[in-house]
């Protein structure tokens, strides 16, 4: 078991390394497979100094619960200030920072959440505290801070919290 | 086939298009630097998004053969999108705010862009 996660540091990413290099060659034959495996096991192996710690993965469903919500937002928050940015009078946006307390601890799990806020529109990470506990979030247009932040917590966090701890 | 599938690659087109310009017209519209990143996301994701189920959908019912390699642009753009954002956000902090101009970090108290020894002695004067 030792000698096995000696070479696997990282499972999932293998298997990641092996589908990305799969659909960057864009054919499904074993050649492709072969390279895309050799990879896989290589890089981890090489990058395995840098990443000592295994993130666990648990909960698969509710991984996919996640993107979809995660692309289901992006959908709706695309409109949303697609029409800010076309109907709205710039003096009549309420731009403002807010704080949002983080229960999450992985470092993976709050790289992911940061990313998460960025690419929904409306929204964008611009800073960690000092000690990793909270994040600064920038809004487009938020009359109301607080249900943003609730939203954030409750639609994002929970989820990746039961992901990832 | 062809005949449902045109009008659906010609729409993802269209929705592609619009964000785009939208995104773009942001850029120009808004007035702060902050607000102004808001705009690009937009482009990225349904811009972009529109463009790559156009061209899985076009490959698929028109080449009649299964390309998913667009799906790794998406895959690269979220991993690569929100750290330009991110530096872009640090630059501004850096040059343009203060511990006191932006909201209190929580327990922290202040934000790790300004979390420098020189200002940590400034705050606790």
């Amino acid at each position: 078991m030792k000698l096995l996660s000696h070479i696997f540091p990282h499972p999932q990413l293998t298997l990641l390394l092996t589908a990305v290099w799969m659909l960057l060659a864009n054919s499904l034959s074993l050649n492709s497979l072969l390279f895309g495996l050799f990879l896989g096991i290589v890089i981890p192996a090489i990058t395995r100094p840098y990443w000592p710690n295994r993130p666990q993965l648990r909960n698969w469903p509710m991984i996919a619960e996640y993107l979809l919500v995660v692309l289901w937002d992006i959908v709706m928050a695309n409109i949303a200030v697609a029409r800010i940015i076309l109907f709205k009078r710039d003096a009549d946006r309420q731009p403002v920072w807010i704080c949002v307390p983080l229960d999450l601890r992985s470092p993976e799990a709050i790289t992911v959440l940061a990313g998460t806020i960025t690419m929904t529109p409306g929204t964008l990470t611009a800073d960690l505290s000092a000690k990793g506990h909270n994040l600064l979030v920038h809004c487009l247009d938020a009359p109301d801070p607080d249900a943003v932040r609730d939203e954030i917590k409750n639609r994002y966090e929970r989820r990746l919290k039961e992901i990832f701890e | 086939m062809t005949a449902i599938a045109e009008p659906l690659i010609a729409f993802f087109l269209i929705v592609s298009g619009i964000f785009g310009f939208v995104g773009s017209f942001g850029l120009l519209k808004l007035g702060d630097p902050m607000s102004r990143m808001h705009a690009p996301t937009k482009a990225t994701t349904l811009g972009v998004g529109g463009v790559l189920l156009a061209s899985i959908l076009h490959s698929v019912a028109i080449e009649k053969h299964l390309s998913l390699h667009e799906l790794l642009i998406t895959l690269f753009l979220f991993l690569t999108a929100p750290i330009t954002a991110h530096f872009i956000a640090k630059w501004h902090i850096h040059r343009h705010e203060t511990p006191q101009s932006l909201p209190r970090a929580g327990d922290d108290v202040i934000w790790a862009t300004h979390d420098t020894p020189e200002q940590e002695d400034g705050d606790a004067a």
